[in-house]
């Protein structure tokens, strides 16, 4: 734990730091963009030079270790002129393009520019190298050549974190261009990092370029749903529409990185498919109803005599749901609940993010003693005509049952019930349908794989007339107990679960944070 | 002195043949060391020699030897660079197409004092004749038991590798060269760590020059004292110095380190062509300042040279007579500087384009009146920011041409170009 000296003040840090680290430590950002703490040193953009005492030259401060006693000035006259000039010569052949470039408010060309040099162009426009554009090099990325810095922040990301090395640098001096190799794509499962990384707008994201200016998006943080690692990620947004994930870094998790199919799947959870409305079949007609009647209805169910209800629960839910959910149940005779996690065949899966279990909470469903598979055993009761109603949370029918059990289950339940986000298979069978907001529109908790518990927040509004699972499940308990004390906030219905649930006994919604915590190990 | 070292094939014919070249007593110092002395004696020698590196940066080379991590399992490398590229520097050629065995000798007398067992000489791609010839005397030294498995009944191996450049001066830069012997671009490495610790393929790596490699035979053979007594105490023994330009004689010339470069040009070199005026020469290859007529009362060792504002660097020694045009000779050197920047390091892969822009508008015309002091500039920013010393090389002249002879540089821009040239186009 070496002490040094930066700007005047003394900073200890972690042994093997080096200075931009030790810098930060201090909140003091020392200029880069060759060097991301994800990757390994290359030290060729030069912006990092720091004056160190007892070093004849400035030195780049990504690849020097701070050491006891250094003595570091980072604002100097010295630092600055030559962060000036390496500026300058960065801009040198550099289009200037902001005004049409879509990194333009997240560049840090600009922003460093901004910061630190602030002055005309010494060289002729007339005289800039000019390079390819606009080059399609991969399904997610489009490189232009003249706004690269040759950083080699990609090329490292693809040698060394996915190994798959379909960028290189081709030519010498200022005629070096990044680009892919002959007869290759940029076309891996983790390829939209590249263009989080670079740090101009040399490499965009397609499905991103051009739909919004970035200073107008607002930021969320939140964990991909796609799978059951949890990558943890903002999600940026605005006017209620989701834009882009980012992956936000955990060190526990996914490091600074996601894959391409979650970091797409933001598109589940917009428009298509949504359910709006609550809504009662009447003779095969679909009754929209208000929020009251819809919750009447169902109360009306779970305390109407007969043989039994029964729920399934599915690892989409967060832990808060769930918890609400088999509480919601408890308080009813003869009820019987059973979990629900289903993954289709063809899961993509790998030894780095990407998990073959597609669902963001399996893991939270098994926490609360819930069986993956146990949905079934609902289904098969059913069948046999001990339940009178079944109750869908954000379940898919389909998954559990073949088309002829599902004809069978109509007929067979007195009423099917349907909480869900998007219309499905079950909706065909269903005789109320409630909607309910995504993991994007509400707070709550996932618990991820390596069972870690990780929060989602409410980026957006819930659409339509959807709502929170959370709150209709509180209320419709609330009317169970005749008015017992309800938690107010989802953060509150999961200190009400550390609380009730052994796994989760100890934690508190306040010790999740925004980096997650994991669950006590399994006995046995 | 008249008697040649490193340049004995000019003495005795036919040297590059394996017989004759142990009929001169080739192979013998090897013989004696690897069965007498051992490895830490061998860098002992070396260090008392007071041995320097001939490639440019003048280190001394027992002291890098000793940079070896002593409990470090890996392999050890030893890496012959070969990859002569210095503008103006043509020395190491020599030795490699007309005494390849003296530095295969020397490269077994290293590696056996290193304890490697792996040698790589990474020639420049240009030099093809000089590989074969390389190559063909490593076969005849593996067949005739002075290199290969088990020297001399000794137990001690070498494998030596000749490795042909991919063409680029990039390579010459020793991380660079590591890189590319690995097979990638030659992007220098950041340092620390250096090459003693962390070389070719990560493992412990010494990088010597030929010239250098070339003295270690001597220093063995005669020993430290002999080698010490040549030259300045500081830097001593025997030195090829390279002349060309507009020289009577160019050509490689050996003579005791120290030389006076008054001397090296006048009575070596034969004085400057046709009888002209001398106007300035660049000592030590095109990336050191240069020196004016009247600086050349200095002696070529690299303390005198570093002294009068230069540097010895690989001696390579260019002559410019009183018709040269500044401006031209440094527009040619900074082309040369834009073509071979690797492109690694901000300062470097734009500035060196800049300066030749810069130079070109002033020499053709279209140079604003800023342009000079820009030029000056962009060679300052460029100084001491980057990864390997190729920024420096490219501002290092542009700085002292510039500074040195700085009326010729405002003449083009209040000519609007070289008089030169028009002086050729009218006459």
């Amino acid at each position: 734990m070496p002490t040094l000296e930066i700007d005047g003040r003394e900073v200890t840090v972690a042994d093997g730091a080096n200075l931009i680290q030790a810098a930060e430590a201090i909140g003091n950002e020392i200029p880069h963009y060759c060097y991301h703490p994800g990757l390994s040193v290359a030290g060729n953009c030069r912006m990092c030079l720091v004056e160190i005492e007892k070093m004849p030259k400035l030195q780049i401060a990504c690849n020097t270790r701070a050491t006891e006693g250094m003595v570091v000035r980072t604002r100097s006259d010295k630092v600055l002129r030559a962060r000036e000039s390496v500026l300058e010569f960065l801009l040198v052949n550099h289009p200037i393009d902001c005004p049409i470039c879509d990194q333009a408010g997240e560049c840090k060309l600009q922003d460093y520019y901004m910061d630190h040099d602030r002055q005309e162009s010494r060289f002729p426009l007339e005289s800039k190298v000019q390079k390819g554009k606009a080059i399609d090099i991969g399904p997610l990325i489009m490189l232009d050549q003249e706004r690269c810095i040759l950083c080699t922040r990609c090329t490292r990301f693809l040698d060394e974190v996915t190994g798959t090395s379909e960028l290189g640098v081709f030519q010498r001096g200022d005629h070096c261009q990044i680009d892919v190799f002959p007869g290759v794509a940029l076309d891996n499962k983790y390829s939209g990092n590249v263009a989080d990384i670079c740090p101009v707008g040399a490499l965009t994201n397609k499905d991103f370029r051009f739909r919004a200016r970035v200073w107008y998006l607002e930021s969320g943080r939140s964990v991909c749903a796609g799978c059951a690692t949890g990558c943890n990620i903002d999600i940026h947004h605005r006017r209620n529409e989701i834009f882009r994930y980012r992956p936000r870094f955990n060190a526990d998790v996914n490091s600074y990185w996601m894959c391409d199919e979650g970091r797409l799947s933001y598109k589940r959870y917009q428009g298509e498919g949504r359910l709006l409305q609550p809504v009662r079949r009447v003779q095969s007609e679909w009754q929209p109803l208000d929020w009251r009647q819809g919750l009447d209805h169902l109360e009306a169910l779970l305390a109407a005599p007969g043989l039994g209800i029964g729920g399934i629960v599915s690892a989409e839910s967060t832990n808060e749901e769930i918890f609400l959910f088999r509480r919601l149940l408890a308080g009813t005779a003869g009820s019987l609940v059973g979990g629900h996690s289903w993954s289709p065949a063809s899961a993509d899966s790998d030894e780095f993010l990407i998990d073959s279990d597609k669902n963001p909470n399996t893991a939270g469903l098994r926490a609360q003693r819930l069986e993956p598979t146990g949905g079934r055993r609902v289904v098969d009761a059913a069948l046999a005509g001990e339940l009178t109603t079944l109750i869908l949370f954000r379940t898919d029918l389909s998954q559990l049952c073949s088309a002829e059990e599902m004809d069978r289950l109509g007929d067979a339940l007195g009423q099917v019930v349907v909480i869900d986000t998007h219309y499905g298979p079950s909706v065909e069978i269903a005789d109320l349908v409630l909607p309910v907001a995504t993991f994007t529109e509400i707070d709550g908790t996932f618990t991820n794989r390596t069972r870690r518990v990780q929060k989602v927040t409410r980026v957006i509004a819930p659409a339509g007339n959807s709502r929170p699972a959370w709150q209709l499940l509180n209320e419709l308990i609330g009317a169970q107990t005749e008015g017992g004390s309800q938690a107010s906030s989802a953060a509150g219905v999961f200190d009400a679960l550390c609380e009730s649930e052994d796994a989760f006994r100890g934690l508190s919604s306040a010790a999740v944070g925004d980096q997650g915590v994991p669950l006590a190990a399994v006995d046995g | 002195m008249s008697e040649k070292i490193l340049l004995r094939h000019e003495d005795v014919a036919g040297l590059r043949q394996l017989d004759t070249y142990v009929g001169d007593g080739g192979y013998a110092t090897a013989q004696r060391v690897l069965r007498e002395m051992k490895p830490e004696q061998v860098i002992d020698e070396v260090k008392n020699s007071g041995l320097r590196g001939r490639g440019g940066a003048g280190f001394p080379t027992g002291m890098k030897w000793g940079f070896l991590p002593k409990d470090n399992p890996k392999p050890r490398y030893l890496l012959v660079n070969a990859d002569e590229s210095e503008p103006g520097t043509f020395k190491d050629r020599q030795i490699i197409e007309h005494n390849p065995h003296l530095l295969l000798e020397c490269t077994v007398l290293a590696a056996y004092a290193i304890q490697s067992h792996k040698a790589y000489i990474y020639i420049r791609g240009e030099f093809a004749r000089g590989a074969e010839i390389l190559e063909e005397a490593v076969r005849e030294g593996v067949a005739a038991g002075h290199a290969g498995a088990n020297i001399y009944g000794t137990g001690f191996d070498l494998d030596i590798v000749v490795h042909r450049g991919a063409g680029a001066y990039i390579c010459g830069e020793e991380t660079g060269l590591i890189e590319s012997l690995e097979g990638k671009r030659a992007y220098p490495r950041v340092k620390p760590p250096f090459p003693a610790v962390y070389g070719v393929f990560g493992s412990p790596t010494i990088v010597n020059n030929v010239e250098t490699l070339c003295c270690v035979r001597p220093i063995l053979e005669r020993g430290a004292s002999w080698f010490k007594g040549i030259g300045p105490e500081k830097s001593p023994g025997p030195k090829l110095y390279c002349l060309s330009g507009h020289i009577e004689r160019p050509g490689v010339f050996e003579l005791p380190m120290g030389t006076s470069l008054r001397e090296i040009i006048y009575e070596h070199g034969g004085g400057i062509r046709n009888g002209r005026k001398l106007k300035a020469v660049i000592p030590g290859g095109s990336s050191v300042p240069v020196l004016t007529a009247d600086e050349i009362d200095v002696a070529m060792d690299f303390d005198s040279v570093a002294a009068a504002g230069s540097l010895l660097g690989s001696c390579g020694t260019i002559v410019m007579d009183e018709d040269t045009c500044m401006v031209r000779a440094l527009r040619i050197l900074a082309r040369f500087y834009h073509h071979e920047s690797c492109g690694q390091c901000t300062p470097c892969r734009e500035g060196t384009g800049w300066l030749e822009r810069l130079l070109l508008g002033l020499e053709n015309g279209g140079a604003a009146d800023r342009d000079l002091d820009l030029l000056l500039q962009v060679a300052d920013n460029m100084m001491g920011n980057t990864v390997c010393v190729l920024a420096d090389a490219a501002a290092m002249p542009t700085k002292s041409f510039v500074t040195k002879f700085r009326s010729e540089f405002e003449d083009h821009l209040r000519h609007g170009g070289c008089s030169h040239h028009r002086q050729a186009a009218s006459a």
